[in-house]
């Protein structure tokens, strides 16, 4: 497994230095062979992000956001059924690449400099040990020197920052003793036993109940404050994104098509799926719409990705583009300082769409 | 909507044309805990715990809550997929709370049911054809133009292709299956559809299709809709009115409008209020109310108000004595001692 | 878990008695409805009708159904008399009769075949488990190489050869040809170092068979845990693959293996009998073919017995291993 990974790595230019800021991607591809054809998951992906600050990927089922996290973990080679994924591009770390790193040299980063919270904390928690075990575990694998009981101490110390009640007495429970929501409090305690400087979240609220929700979202917040780390927010829900983060990154089709700040970005919209996406919510903050605005048709597949622009099958003003939408690969352009939209609408004919045609229905 | 006059007295009650199609009184489903040597009972989930409400024809009622609270199981006993402890459901005026196999079958071609996930609610080695056709085939039905014909018909009211017909739901995304379970909900022409969660399982932008098409059935065919859903802004675009449940209870009713405008229980409020828009300007503008702690266990849930330990409004008195589902004179249903906004709604009980 | 504990005694009380009664039920009941004679079987066919009678007597035989089950169980808890009225022979307490044949006393002589029986399955079992298991997790680990390939397709052939082919093939080669192997059961009190040498042979064998399952179920299991959210989870922590798959992979793969372990084991016990068989070993599937082929049936009914508790026994031990295993069993 790790071959694979040696041989893609050096296929990937070596020019660029490092960069300055924290964590920078660079070109990201992650494709997975399959019986039905090359699943390009991740196809080129850059962007950055600096120490506390939050970064919000947003993306549909299949938009590739989750296995964008899974690459930077290094986690990515894992999960398929035929053969090693083919995965290039950079990914910088406070200084250090690692997609051409040592595999070993990034199993020592994960869970120390960078940690993961999923979705699922029933199914990413192991049934038959302890949480206080796994956690302790976790302390234990980047603190070789640390005694069993300083571990223990740790994971105590862990379960009661996170607001779990009794943390010296539900150390020792078993993860299907805990309610959800303490589940994931469990899970972020053990993500951030070894002070990791990058937290990946991959919908770390989709499992839960509103309310528990709203819990989880503060205590990350508050978590971001205190540690000062930079956190990376996967989620499908527009909502929770604008709760947390300072960048959105809206991915489509494995390729980001919208980025900026989250105030822009949620202010003007400047690409179509974006439009839709905020179409698609009913939105409580708001008087009601008589009717949703869906986006038409159905997520791409990632084998036959559409050509030109992927999202023009959905798009209802793919005509605007002169035929370049089905004949060409729109780029990132800045619309306006620091926000980036992927589309060949011109802009003045977006503005004016958005300004007459969406913003009135949002 | 009201509810004490119109049922006990049914024959020559007032021609009311909001008579309900739905009325259901006093609603219990307790799941028994059985413990020791001979399987005693010790105790029971007491998933549903006694409620009233009712639906209207041509309306939709949505019931929302968390987790746990019971409204999944209140929609498999109106559906009666489940049989109720205690209570009595009434369809059109007729008591269905203990009917048997055969005596629900005519009344399975009126309620119908839309699950939440469509992978598993299809049988993965039956054609569409073949499931959108089993109602027919069920009831023995027989079509004008031939089951085929009206499978195809009904495809394409629910936007899918009628040369679907010979596919299997493998070929389909979730949004097109739900569509295909919506298509054979409709097959009989229900009058009423229960639908647990029909759109939670579903891409953001595949769920507001779906919404739509909810939407445009319910204006085409009259029907009328009990929508089971925790996401509070879904059930705002879809439902007339909206009952919100915890811990096996309904603790508020109103209709849309002044429900989602001022609500009256604290945990209504609460709710509403975690709900993550997405707009970041407004994150720093607007008061939150954060509950603390879980939803409490329905094995034992606490005495009196079973939001109280959570409630930060709570007193003595809603740990000795259960709030009543109240009606106010705005036709709100409350059941809280201290309810909020009643400033605003100028409630006079 | 006292009150788990006594629930599942319980249970395996019942199930016994269940056991006891059906087979009694038939072994008893069938030469009744066909028309021969237990009493027949058991003198043999010169006895005049005043010895057949003598003998119905002393068995019991001329009583009901019914009381003949109770005092059959009764020999099983306290023993019991058979009295001629001139003589009385005493069976004490697991009496399972006397065998029709030897009229040898039923319960020592399964003692004596439970020894050999034990010792074949119980060198097979650890045979089978460790290399099982071992091929199934290497072969899990290096999917779709040529190892994997191979294994698999070797134990394919390892699940599809009946014992008797695989037996046969390797008497010939290895006691008869090479003359490695001695092929006679000696008891492990006896001499151990010959016990050793005369099971190795059916013990690999026998291994084979079960091996190969084992090899395709952990290979299939780790596969399926291996793409587990919480192994994904364990690798995110930076843990080194070692103790991802060592510790949080083999845990999971290992609960199934368990059961199955659990269940195989208590049916061989119950009697090897192709093994037994082939190896011409005088074990208690040996003993159930030849009772059977001479209706000796104190016997059968002995062996039913007996293999039945096993199986019981490795079903109640696989559910508390289970427990100890998955903490989430503990409260059933």
């Amino acid at each position: 497994m790790s071959k694979t990974q040696n041989t893609t790595s050096a296929l990937t230019a070596p020019s660029a230095e490092a960069p300055e800021g924290f964590l920078t991607v660079r070109d990201l591809r992650c494709h997975f062979p399959t019986d039905d054809g090359l699943v390009k998951s991740v196809d080129g992906l850059n962007f950055s992000l600096e120490k506390g600050k939050t970064l919000g990927i947003v993306g549909e089922s299949g938009s590739g956001k989750s296995v964008t996290s899974l690459s930077i973990m290094g986690l990515h080679r894992m999960g398929t059924k035929r053969g090693a994924p083919r995965i290039s591009g950079e990914v910088w770390l406070d200084g250090e690449e690692l997609i051409g790193a040592d595999p070993d040299r990034v199993r020592q980063l994960r869970g120390q400099k960078m940690a993961m919270i999923f979705q699922d904390p029933l199914t990413a928690m192991h049934p038959y040990y302890s949480v206080g075990q796994q956690i302790i575990e976790g302390y234990r694998a980047h603190h070789p020197g640390a005694s069993k009981k300083e571990a223990r101490t740790r994971a105590i110390e862990m379960l009661d920052r996170v607001g779990i009640p009794q943390p010296d007495k539900r150390v020792d429970g078993y993860p299907h003793e805990f309610s959800g929501g303490m589940r994931q409090r469990a899970m972020i305690a053990m993500a951030l036993v070894n002070d990791p400087s990058l937290l990946i979240a991959d919908e770390p609220t989709t499992a839960l109940d509103v309310t528990v929700q709203a819990q989880i979202l503060d205590l990350i917040r508050d978590l971001q404050k205190e540690f000062g780390s930079a956190v990376i927010i996967i989620t499908h829900d527009l909502g929770v994104v604008a709760e947390l983060a300072d960048d959105i990154l809206v991915m489509y089709g494995g390729k980001c098509i919208e980025k900026g700040p989250a105030a822009t970005l949620f202010e003007s919209p400047e690409h179509p799926y974006t439009w839709g996406l905020l179409g698609s919510m009913p939105r409580l903050d708001r008087e009601l719409q008589e009717r949703l605005i869906p986006v038409k048709g159905t997520p791409p597949s990632l084998i036959n990705v559409p050509s030109g622009c992927a999202f023009h099958p959905r798009c209802p003003y793919a005509d605007l583009t002169g035929g370049r939408s089905t004949s060409e690969v729109p780029v990132l352009a800045e619309a306006s300082p620091k926000h980036h939209a992927a589309c060949h609408i011109p802009a003045a004919d977006r503005h004016r769409i958005f300004t007459d045609e969406i913003a009135p229905r949002l | 909507m009201t509810d004490s006059q119109t049922a006990t007295i049914p024959a020559p009650a007032p021609a009311s044309d909001r008579e309900p199609l739905l009325k259901v009184t006093g609603l219990t489903k307790h799941f028994p805990i059985t413990k020791g040597l001979f399987g005693r009972k010790t105790g029971a989930v007491r998933a549903v715990d006694g409620i009233d409400f009712t639906v209207n024809a041509g309306e939709t009622l949505g019931v929302v809550g968390e987790s746990g609270c019971g409204k999944s199981t209140m929609g498999r006993l109106v559906t009666r997929l489940a049989e109720p402890t205690g209570g009595t459901i009434e369809f059109e005026g007729k008591d269905i709370t203990h009917l048997g196999v055969s005596g629900m079958r005519p009344l399975r071609r009126d309620i119908q049911m839309i699950f939440q996930d469509p992978y598993s609610s299809l049988n993965p080695r039956q054609t569409v054809g073949t499931i959108v056709g089993a109602p027919f085939k069920l009831q023995k039905v027989q079509t004008e133009h031939g089951t085929k014909r009206a499978v195809q018909d009904l495809l394409e009211l629910c936007g899918l292709s009628p040369e679907h017909y010979n596919r299997y739901p493998h070929e389909f995304s979730g949004g097109q299956r739900q569509r295909i379970g919506i298509a054979r909900a409709l097959a009989l022409k229900p009058k009423m559809i229960v639908a647990d969660e029909p759109v939670s399982a579903l891409d953001v932008s595949i769920q507001a299709q779906v919404v739509n098409l909810l939407d445009d059935l319910q204006k085409e065919l009259g029907l009328t809709y009990l929508i089971i859903a925790h996401d509070l802004s879904v059930v705002r675009h879809v439902s007339d009115r909206v009952a919100v449940m915890y811990l096996g209870k309904i603790v508020e009713i109103a209709d849309r409008d002044s429900l989602y405008k001022a609500p009256l229980h604290p945990y209504t409020t609460a709710l509403m209020s975690a709900v993550p828009t997405p707009d970041p300007k407004r994150k720093e503008a607007r008061e939150r109310i954060l509950l603390t702690g879980d939803v409490p266990s329905p094995i034992n849930p606490p005495s009196g108000c079973r939001f109280r330990t959570r409630c930060w409004k709570a007193q003595d008195i809603c740990a000795s004595q259960e709030p009543p589902l109240e009606l106010l004179k705005t036709g709100h249903q409350v059941a809280c001692h201290f309810p909020e906004n009643i400033g605003t709604e100028n409630a006079a009980k | 878990m006292l009150v788990y504990f006594t629930r599942r005694l319980i249970n395996v009380v019942a199930m016994l008695l269940v056991v006891s009664a059906v087979t009694f039920g038939i072994f008893f009941m069938v030469p009744k409805l066909t028309g021969s004679d237990p009493a027949l079987l058991y003198v043999g066919k010169i006895a005049d009708k005043v010895a057949i009678e003598g003998i119905r007597h002393k068995m019991g035989l001329d009583k009901s159904i019914i009381e003949q089950y109770f005092l059959f169980l009764k020999g099983l808890f306290v023993g019991r008399d058979y009295s001629t009225g001139v003589d009385v022979t005493h069976c004490s307490a697991p009496c399972f009769g006397y065998s029709f044949k030897t009229e040898q006393e039923v319960w020592p002589l399964l003692l004596d075949r439970l020894g050999v029986t034990a010792s074949l399955a119980a060198g097979a079992a650890v045979l089978w488990l460790v290399f099982g298991t071992a091929t199934g997790v290497v072969s899990a680990l290096k999917r779709r190489t040529l190892l994997d390939r191979f294994t698999m397709t070797t134990a394919l052939a390892g699940v599809s050869l009946p014992i008797y082919f695989t037996g046969m093939i390797s008497i010939a080669i290895f006691v008869h040809q090479l003359g490695w192997f001695p092929n006679n059961y000696v008891a492990l009190t006896t001499d151990p170092v010959a016990w050793f040498q005369n099971l190795a042979l059916p013990w690999i064998t026998l291994a084979f068979l079960y091996a190969a399952t084992y090899a395709r179920l952990t290979r299939a299991t780790l596969l399926e845990v291996l793409g587990e959210d919480y192994i994904r989870t364990a690798r995110a922590k930076g843990l080194g693959e070692r103790t991802v798959i060592g510790k949080h992979a083999m845990r999971s793969t290992l609960t199934p293996i368990l059961t199955v372990f659990g269940m195989d084991l208590g049916g061989l016990i119950g009697g090897a009998v192709l093994t037994e068989t082939t190896y011409n070993f005088r074990g208690l599937g040996y003993e159930a073919v030849a009772a059977i082929s001479s209706s000796d049936l104190p016997v059968i009914m002995g062996v039913t017995m007996f293999a039945g508790f096993f199986i019981i026994l490795a079903n109640l031990l696989v559910d508390v291993l289970y427990a100890v295993v998955d903490p989430r069993v503990r409260l059933a």
